[in-house]
């Protein structure tokens, strides 16, 4: 870290660093692009991971905190700039550095109006485009008078708006059409099969073959960062189950983990290993959903009922425990909600005792299918280079040859003392991602039968006050969700609610990639590719 | 084996005897008319629940069983619920062309019905190029699916047309060259003269290696040509929501959903007529008891059966494939299949010249 601090130190004097458990630079904008630039191509620094970025606004400035990882050293950094000017704020766009940097930026114009210089498309991501004012402002008028409930379509525009920095330094506003006049537009989506959940592809193409891909999401934001800063911890926990709904476990766990670090609460050893299986349970079934639905889009509708009887085996661990079948809403903060239904050991050990049968199946049935085979091979390759600049987390990125489980990269709660591999192929395509996915229920497998028969007893829960006041300050905590890795940013003023909570989940950068992975390939090969990165569309729009 | 012509005749000369001719023929014809959408209407109505049921237990599921004793009456609900359903009447689109298309799909479908044989003597039209107007009429249907597709005025629709045309166009080939090698080894087109001809042995018992590649391809053809799964592009419901009949709704959509059913059956049937014997019943020369036993159970139990057991197989292949891409369909088609049938329609000549057959 200390090193990381003097080189950035001697190569730009105008950074100033705040220590903490990630190292924070202070940079000024006009700074901020050439920074960007060296902190990705030094070999030293290599950060080539753009994690989130955070926008925020401490009422006096608005500006962004961007969380930075180097896939090479396995370290982190975390970068501020701001801005004062609140007519129109500007800050230098790093698209060009990190190719997921268009989307972010985008997600935090429309939050905070914040205009990135050179960002090739700044529309709105979320909200509507006759949205007035930007929501998680602080000076935000919530009067619902201001955006009345249409009635009526939303209104579409086909061209967006970039604005351009010239020689001279001066900006220019650029509208660009986003198709060309004579392109064929296909919508796929928001009520389509294949896109599982309103999600929406304007899609360009050729006869069969797409040439460009438009993304456009919104269709369920419920603004839950917003609603967020208006409740006291213990209730921001309850949306952790209504975003990504197949990873509600992880995704509680990581925002704990976030509050108990800032907290400096120690959790008991019996609620880290139920936590753990718990976190392990919901990715088998997940992935067992995954593979399930995945079928179905490729037209082979029998797999769905072969994968969703393990999935309901699951579930019914689940409902005994938690008492829920999708919202579990277990974790809470110093361990979690109740104790383990005494079945539990029980239910997991005859889940474990199928599991291998059911493995072998899937793969007769699907995997070694000829036809599966010409689907799913060399369709939607996904280099190692571009996963890491689109930001693709999860297994998906693991199928491009980058190491990225947080679980191993970043040990969180019992993780770093389990015997596990992290499952890595490389040929990125299809069919590694769907493989790689069967492969990870079986490390889960193994994790569940290292911990089933030991469980310690001890306090399911620690003592926590009964107001949670977070310190001042601001935590970052990741976690490994379902389909990648799930950021959690707590910026606090000491209050019972947060200042600003962040949520960073791994789908926005999923279904970002569609795009770039589909460009000349058949309409058929957008559903294969859509269905193989498995994202999860109330998780991108929260 | 019970000549059932024997009450065909019985039939025509008994309305002969006291009506005039003309009025005896209108007569038969509007009778056998009803009859063919009747049959046609229950075996639809049997092939829904047939493949429901069939479905259900591949996928570990009990299937329709709450309408009727065993669901059975399920198809028959679902059918009044299709007949009672609004036909609702879209803007900016060619509604003549709209209406028609429906029906073109379902006449194609019920003409080639009309020349199946269903039984001894118990065949609508036997004439001496029956195959070959079999082979014709059921291509007007790709007709029906794009002006579907084309007239809906939707994108999907028209892709889903297309890729319709692409395909129906590219197997027809298959279908027809292998039909073609069938009836080069029967020596007719006659429908009745190719049943006939089987009388001692099957012909893919008798046409062994040539036949059985044969029918290989015919049934993989003939799966592409009903639109079904693997080959289902058409339609992909996970790709095109429905494909070509996306925008319609009540009985036209009835009219596809009834004519992709029979047109399994009818293809089907094709099979049985072609490769096992059509009506006539399993003959194994030389088995002179067992031939007897076979000849006491009806004929048209012996073709409906048959045809049944080749539908359960292009059954077994919908709910057990993925669906191939478009290009991986066509190249199937042109790269493999077509050069495999042609070597083949050669093989089966050699074979009829030289007498290498059973």
């Amino acid at each position: 870290m200390a090193n990381i601090q003097e080189k950035i130190a001697k190569l730009f004097p105008e950074a100033t660093f705040e220590d903490g458990e990630i190292l924070l630079v202070n940079i000024p904008d006009a700074k901020w692009h050439q920074l960007a630039k060296c902190l990705k191509e030094d070999a030293e620094l290599h950060f080539d991971h753009l994690v989130t970025i955070v926008g925020m606004d401490w009422t006096d400035k608005l500006g962004c905190v961007y969380y930075l990882n180097s896939t090479k050293h396995n370290t982190s950094l975390s970068v501020k700039v701001t801005t004062d000017d609140r007519e129109k704020p500007m800050i230098h766009s790093v698209h060009d550095v990190w190719k997921i940097a268009t989307t972010f930026e985008r997600e935090v114009y429309d939050f905070f109006g914040i205009i990135f210089i050179n960002n090739p498309d700044m529309r709105r991501l979320f909200l509507s485009i006759d949205w007035k004012g930007y929501p998680l402002r602080k000076d935000y008028d919530m009067n619902p008078e201001v955006n009345p409930v249409s009635l009526e379509n939303e209104r579409q525009e086909d061209t967006t708006v970039s604005y351009v920095e010239k020689e001279d330094g001066t900006i220019e506003k650029k509208v660009v059409e986003i198709f060309a006049p004579e392109d064929f537009v296909v919508n796929i989506g928001p009520q389509h099969p294949a896109t599982h959940g309103v999600l929406r592809f304007r899609t360009a193409v050729d006869g069969e073959t797409i040439k460009k891909i438009d993304f456009y999401s919104g269709y369920i934001h419920r603004g839950i960062e917003k609603i967020c800063e208006g409740l006291t911890y213990p209730q921001t926990l309850h949306f952790m189950d209504r975003m990504d709904y197949f990873s509600g476990q992880q995704y509680h766990h990581g925002l704990c983990l976030a509050i108990e670090k800032a907290l400096g609460i120690e959790v008991s050893r019996r609620a880290h290993v139920i936590r753990v299986m718990m976190d392990e349970l919901s990715r088998i079934a997940s992935h067992c959903l995954f593979l399930g639905t995945f079928c179905m889009d490729l037209g082979a509708t029998t797999m769905l009922f072969y994968t969703l009887r393990v999935r309901e085996q699951i579930l019914d661990i689940m409902e005994k425990t938690c008492g829920a079948r999708m919202t579990f809403n277990y974790g809470c903060i110093g361990g979690v909600m109740q104790d383990l239904h005494p079945d539990f050991v029980k239910d997991v050990k005859e889940l474990l005792a199928v599991l291998p049968k059911n493995i072998k199946e899937y793969n007769e049935l699907f995997i070694g299918n000829v036809i599966a085979k010409g689907r799913l091979e060399k369709v939607g390759v996904l280099s190692r280079e571009d996963a890491i600049s689109y930001g693709v987390t999860g297994p998906s990125g693991r199928a491009s040859g980058w190491a990225c489980d947080v679980r191993k990269t970043h040990p969180y709660s019992i993780y770093g003392e389990l015997d596990f591999e992290e499952v890595v192929y490389t040929e990125g395509d299809s069919m590694a991602r769907t493989k790689l996915r069967i492969a990870e229920i079986e490390q889960s497998a193994k994790i569940l039968e290292q911990l089933i028969d030991n469980i310690p007893e001890g306090e399911y829960c620690v003592k926590v006050p009964k107001i949670v006041k977070l310190p001042a300050g601001h935590y970052f905590q990741l976690v490994e969700g379902c389909r990648g890795a799930f950021g959690v940013y707590i910026e606090s003023d000491g209050g019972t609610s947060p200042l600003r909570l962040k949520l960073a989940p791994p789908c926005l950068p999923l279904a970002n990639v569609v795009d770039h992975l589909t460009q000349g390939s058949k309409i058929a090969d957008l559903i294969t590719i859509g269905g193989s990165l498995d994202y999860i569309v109330p998780d991108i729009d929260r | 084996m019970y000549d059932l012509s024997v009450i065909t005749k019985w039939i025509h000369e008994l309305l002969m005897s006291f009506m005039p001719g003309w009025l005896a023929t209108t007569i038969e014809c509007v009778a056998i008319g009803v009859a063919l959408l009747l049959v046609y209407a229950l075996l639809a109505l049997f092939y829904i629940y047939f493949e429901r049921k069939v479905c259900a237990a591949f996928q570990c599921r009990l299937g329709p069983n709450r309408v009727g004793p065993m669901g059975l009456l399920q198809s028959f609900a679902d059918m009044f619920k299709m007949l009672i359903k609004e036909l609702i009447t879209l803007k900016n689109i060619d509604k003549f062309l709209f209406a028609l298309a429906p029906y073109l799909v379902i006449i194609a479908s019920m003409l080639s019905f009309a020349v199946l044989p269903w039984g001894k003597g118990l065949q609508i039209i036997d004439f001496n190029i029956g195959i070959f107007f079999l082979i014709a009429v059921s291509s007007i249907g790709v007709l029906g699916i794009l002006l579907a597709g084309w007239s809906s005025n939707n994108k999907f629709t028209l892709i889903g047309a297309l890729r319709s045309g692409a395909q129906m166009v590219s197997y027809e080939l298959s279908i027809g060259l292998s039909v073609l090698t069938m009836v080069a080894f029967a020596g007719t087109m006659s429908v009745t003269g190719i049943v006939e001809a089987q009388e001692n042995l099957w012909f893919i018992f008798s046409g062994h290696v040539p036949a059985i590649i044969a029918f290989v391809i015919y049934l993989i053809a003939g799966t592409a040509e009903t639109n079904r799964g693997p080959f289902d592009l058409p339609e992909a419901e996970s790709e095109l929501t429905a494909g070509y009949h996306t925008e319609y709704s009540g009985m036209h959509f009835g009219f596809f959903y009834l004519a992709e059913y029979l047109n399994l059956f009818i293809v089907s049937g094709v099979a049985t007529l072609l490769f096992f014997g059509g009506w006539m019943p399993l003959h194994i020369p030389g088995w002179e008891g067992f031939n007897q036993v076979m000849d006491y159970i009806p004929s048209i139990v012996w073709f409906v059966g048959k045809a049944i057991a080749i539908s359960f197989i292009i059954i077994w292949f919908k709910w057990s494939f993925p669906r191939l891409r478009i290009d991986q369909l066509l190249a199937l088609e042109w790269k493999y299949l077509l050069p495999i049938n042609l070597f083949n329609l050669v093989l089966m000549v050699l074979v009829i010249v030289y007498g290498l057959h059973f």
